[in-house]
């Protein structure tokens, strides 16, 4: 493994045990951890392939020791890794060698909730399907549900602009949050945004939102909540060719639906996850479609019939619709299993993010066919259809010569087409480490060095998780990635994508 | 007057005010050009010839358009697609004794221009996907992308949006575009004291009925407007459900004439035009406490976004900011006299460390303050 990050600072490293005396005279007892065997908890995020044990752990319990941590790491020129739970995809919470890791677990409280403004306050280290669960009771729910929803935190989510199956309609992460308490590596604590729509100002909370812990650390959420809908349900479509269900879905938008969840799986994926859940997919097609409408009965059963019609005229060879609550969540059982299932294909496999505008679709999957065959590596499609956000998954075989190298060009290649088709490297799991080299095939040296502006003004001495979304001042020709092997990965447990 | 056609020509002036200690100020329609202090000593950087629009394909639900591009012609187009810009932006023009229609998309993204369906959909820094821009560097910069779900950067954009040209001149901007609801209504509830029209306000918001927009208007008859829209047989069901919902607030009727309601509120004909006129953003349930607190000290008033925004028509501004801020909100003077504006500042004040941070970022895209025309 042979990622590139910035080269540790002896002298910090020369000064672990002064920095974690100052450490503990801000958080005492068993808040600071410097024994490496428990900081080896600490090593990795979702991206499993990359391991580094911080210098030292800290998890401050208030937002004043968060602000005296930053502040003496600020005086002192020590790093420091912000961390929710870390379920980053991307490597955005990984550590530094000569870093503080600053861990955000204890911050666990749901602070308020504020049915009358529609807003709930929440403490950083609250999970994101906490957050539904502390307020189903009054009919509310939390909308962005990333599928690692019963482990990553509200502050992570924010941290990294999290989307989920609901983004096209209920809007990510950024759309969902009104206000947060903010701490800058000076350790000056300040709110930015609240219960109202809008703050005073440069709209500094957009930019903050999706900064991948690299500006501040947030001790404080404010989100907005929205009335459960009256129903929901889904049709389970499948198709004869992939464009076929690409015209549909454009269809369907055409005709002002915006259903709450519309998703794709090609061949290989759909087949993986019918092996591995029996959700009762078709095996017959070559695309499948799960359309999810929400909102009153009245509106589910107008547009479910509209939506089956569009799918027939674009050639739908199998439509179902749910007829139960078991069997809506069924549909989405297959899909939401489509990682776990894909992984049984081969010993290893290796996830992309990648946006395209959705009509460049059946291009990227012609494309994505060539390479499988000139790399000798099969991949496998889900695909977020509504906001054309695609996860190839491409298999390999960590212990063949060779192969990890040809995955990690293949994954290149197709991040590099779907920005060539007007995309985006990422669509939901940040640039983290593993797309941190790739960003100049999207941005102009000039676009970047905006962003890095901006990062400066924020943290002059680049002090807060350095590594990360910027390209290394020297290219690194390695590239990261999500590899797993033999279906090891972090939190095996959790539906993914 | 500059009127740079391209963007090297626009990166040429700026550079060149950067290095000569000059000052722009941007110019697109002018419909907001009486917000802020009268400027002195700066040179207008006329963007209207940034025109046209770049690219757009319905389906996939994005709309490029340079930003010089007049604000009724990019509706126009997306109505003509039964799309719609779902932020709902309006044109100052109308609020400032003019006629709408000369307001352009890039002075709607620098002001972050939303209407009533806010409180539903969304602001317009909710659907700016991606922008061109020039900074105060005379640098073209690209920032987002031309497709509604990205992650990939910081989100400059948002701080683009309702920037009001502190930082860079937008060239061009990428923005969500929705379908537009097959038919909307309009209901209305009369005669609520305030406090209890904002609590029907947010009954109605924390119910299924899908509002899009509801606003309150205490004079001369207090009437309390709330739109549902969509599919037909949706919104029927809808408005059956905040019929029932609201019967304790009183008999939920349904408006004729609903476009001119509406209409009265963008333009917010309602208000005195002799008066200073206050736009004060504070959280929903607080809008009403905050109506009648003023409105004892002489205030006029309407409340839209559920009673999340208070425009305000008031002398007395130090009233105004000190219950905008107690209510945990913040007030901006949108029109008052020059000599008012010369010494009253539009933005509501910050608080030192967030107002230096801000500053630290302004410079971020302007070091020299080539933007920095003492408008704002």
């Amino acid at each position: 493994m042979s990622l590139e990050m910035p080269e540790p600072d002896a002298g910090v490293l020369a000064r672990r045990e002064e920095i974690i005396l100052a450490l503990r005279a801000i958080v005492p007892g068993e808040g600071v951890i410097d024994d490496p065997s428990a900081l080896l908890v600490y090593e990795s995020d979702g991206l499993t392939a990359y391991r580094q044990p911080p210098m030292v752990a800290v998890l401050p319990e208030t937002t004043a020791q968060v602000a005296a941590i930053l502040r003496w790491c600020h005086l002192n020129g020590v790093k420091l890794v912000p961390r929710g739970s870390g379920t980053s995809l991307s490597g955005g919470a990984l550590p530094l060698a000569d870093g503080v890791l600053l861990g955000l677990g204890k911050f666990k409280r749901v602070l308020d909730i504020d049915p009358a403004n529609r807003v709930a306050v929440l403490q950083p280290g609250v999970t994101n399907l906490a957050v539904t669960q502390a307020i189903e009771h009054l009919g509310f729910y939390y909308a962005p549900d990333p599928s690692s929803q019963i482990a990553c935190s509200i502050g992570g989510n924010v941290a990294e602009n999290s989307g989920g199956v609901h983004c096209l309609k209920y809007g990510l992460t950024t759309n969902n949050v009104l206000g947060v308490e903010f701490v800058t590596i000076e350790g000056e604590i300040m709110r930015i945004g609240g219960r109202g729509l809008d703050a005073a100002g440069l709209d500094l909370l957009g930019v903050i939102v999706g900064s991948e812990g690299l500006l501040g650390v947030v001790t404080e959420v404010t989100v907005r909540i929205l009335p459960k809908p009256e129903a929901a349900r889904a049709l389970l479509l499948g198709f004869a060719t992939v464009e076929g269900a690409g015209r549909c879905v454009a269809e369907v938008i055409a005709a002002g639906i915006i259903p709450a969840g519309m998703e794709m799986m090609d061949r290989l994926a759909i087949h993986a996850a019918e092996a591995f859940v029996h959700a009762g997919y078709p095996l017959d097609v070559e695309a499948l479609l799960i359309v999810e409408l929400d909102g009153p009965e009245a509106e589910c059963s107008e547009l479910i019939g509209e939506v089956e019609a569009i799918a027939t005229g674009n050639g739908a060879v199998y439509a179902r619709i749910s007829q139960s609550e078991q069997e809506r969540l069924n549909f989405w059982a297959g899909r939401k299993a489509a990682f776990p299932a894909v992984g049984r294909l081969a010993p290893d496999f290796y996830c992309m993010d990648g946006t395209i505008p959705r009509r460049r679709l059946p291009d990227v999957l012609t494309r994505m066919k060539m390479l499988s065959a000139q790399y000798g590596l099969g991949v496998a499609n889900v695909f977020h259809a509504g906001d054309g956000n695609l996860h190839p998954l491409i298999l390999y075989d960590v212990n063949k010569p060779g192969d990890l190298d040809k995955a990690e060009e293949f994954g290149a290649d197709i991040l590099r087409f779907c920005v060539e088709m007007g995309g985006v490297l990422t669509g939901e799991h940040g640039v983290g480490v593993e797309k941190r080299e790739l960003m100049p095939v999207m941005f102009t040296e000039a676009d970047i060095a905006q962003q890095w502006h901006v990062k400066c003004a924020f943290d002059s001495k680049s002090l807060l998780n350095p590594g990360k979304m910027f390209p290394l001042l020297h290219r690194c020709a390695e590239l990261g990635r999500v590899h797993v092997h033999g279906g090891q990965m972090a939190f095996p447990e959790l539906p993914r994508f | 007057m500059l009127r740079p056609a391209t963007e090297a020509e626009l990166s040429e002036i700026v550079g060149e005010a950067a290095a000569t200690g000059g000052r722009l100020a941007i110019r697109g329609g002018g419909s907001k050009i009486e917000i802020g202090a009268p400027e002195e000593n700066v040179r207008a950087l006329e963007m209207r010839g940034f025109d046209g629009v770049v690219d757009y394909d319905p389906p996939e639900l994005v709309l490029t358009v340079r930003a010089g591009t007049r604000l009724a012609e990019v509706q126009a187009l997306v109505a003509g697609q039964n799309q719609m810009l779902a932020f709902e932006p309006f044109d100052h023009g109308p609020i400032f004794g003019r006629p709408a229609g000369d307001a352009t998309i890039g002075g709607v993204v620098a002001a972050n221009v939303s209407g009533s369906q806010r409180i539903s959909s969304g602001a317009l820094r909710d659907h700016l996907l991606g922008v061109r821009a020039v900074s105060g560097r005379g640098e073209l910069f690209v920032s987002g992308a031309k497709v509604v779900k990205n992650v990939t950067g910081y989100d400059l954009p948002k701080l683009l949006a309702g920037s009001w040209g502190r930082l860079a001149a937008l060239t061009e901007v990428t923005l969500k575009v929705l379908p537009a609801p097959r038919m909307a209504v309009t209901c209305v509830l009369r005669g609520l004291a305030p406090e209890a029209a904002v609590q029907a306000m947010a009954a109605a918001m924390g119910s299924q009925a899908e509002v899009a927009a509801a606003a309150h208007r205490p004079m001369p008859e207090p009437m309390t407007l709330f739109r549902l829209q969509g599919f037909n047989a949706s919104v029927t069901a809808r408005m059956q459900a905040l019929e029932r919902r609201l019967a304790p607030f009183g008999q939920l009727q349904r408006a004729a004439e609903a476009e001119a309601l509406w209409e009265e509120l963008r333009s917010l004909a309602p208000l005195p035009v002799d008066v200073p006129l206050w736009r004060v953003s504070v959280p929903p349930a607080a809008g009403g406490g905050l109506g009648r607190t003023l409105q004892a000290l002489g205030a006029e008033w309407l409340l839209d976004w559920a009673g999340g925004l208070a425009w305000i028509s008031m002398a007395d501004g130090a009233a105004v900011r000190q219950a905008a801020a107690a209510a945990g909100g913040h007030a901006m003077l949108l029109r008052g006299p020059a000599a008012l504006r010369a010494v009253v500042p539009a933005f509501h004040p910050q608080a030192s460390a967030l107002a230096a941070l801000e500053g630290r970022v302004r410079k971020a895209f302007d070091p020299a303050g080539v933007f920095e025309t003492g408008r704002f």
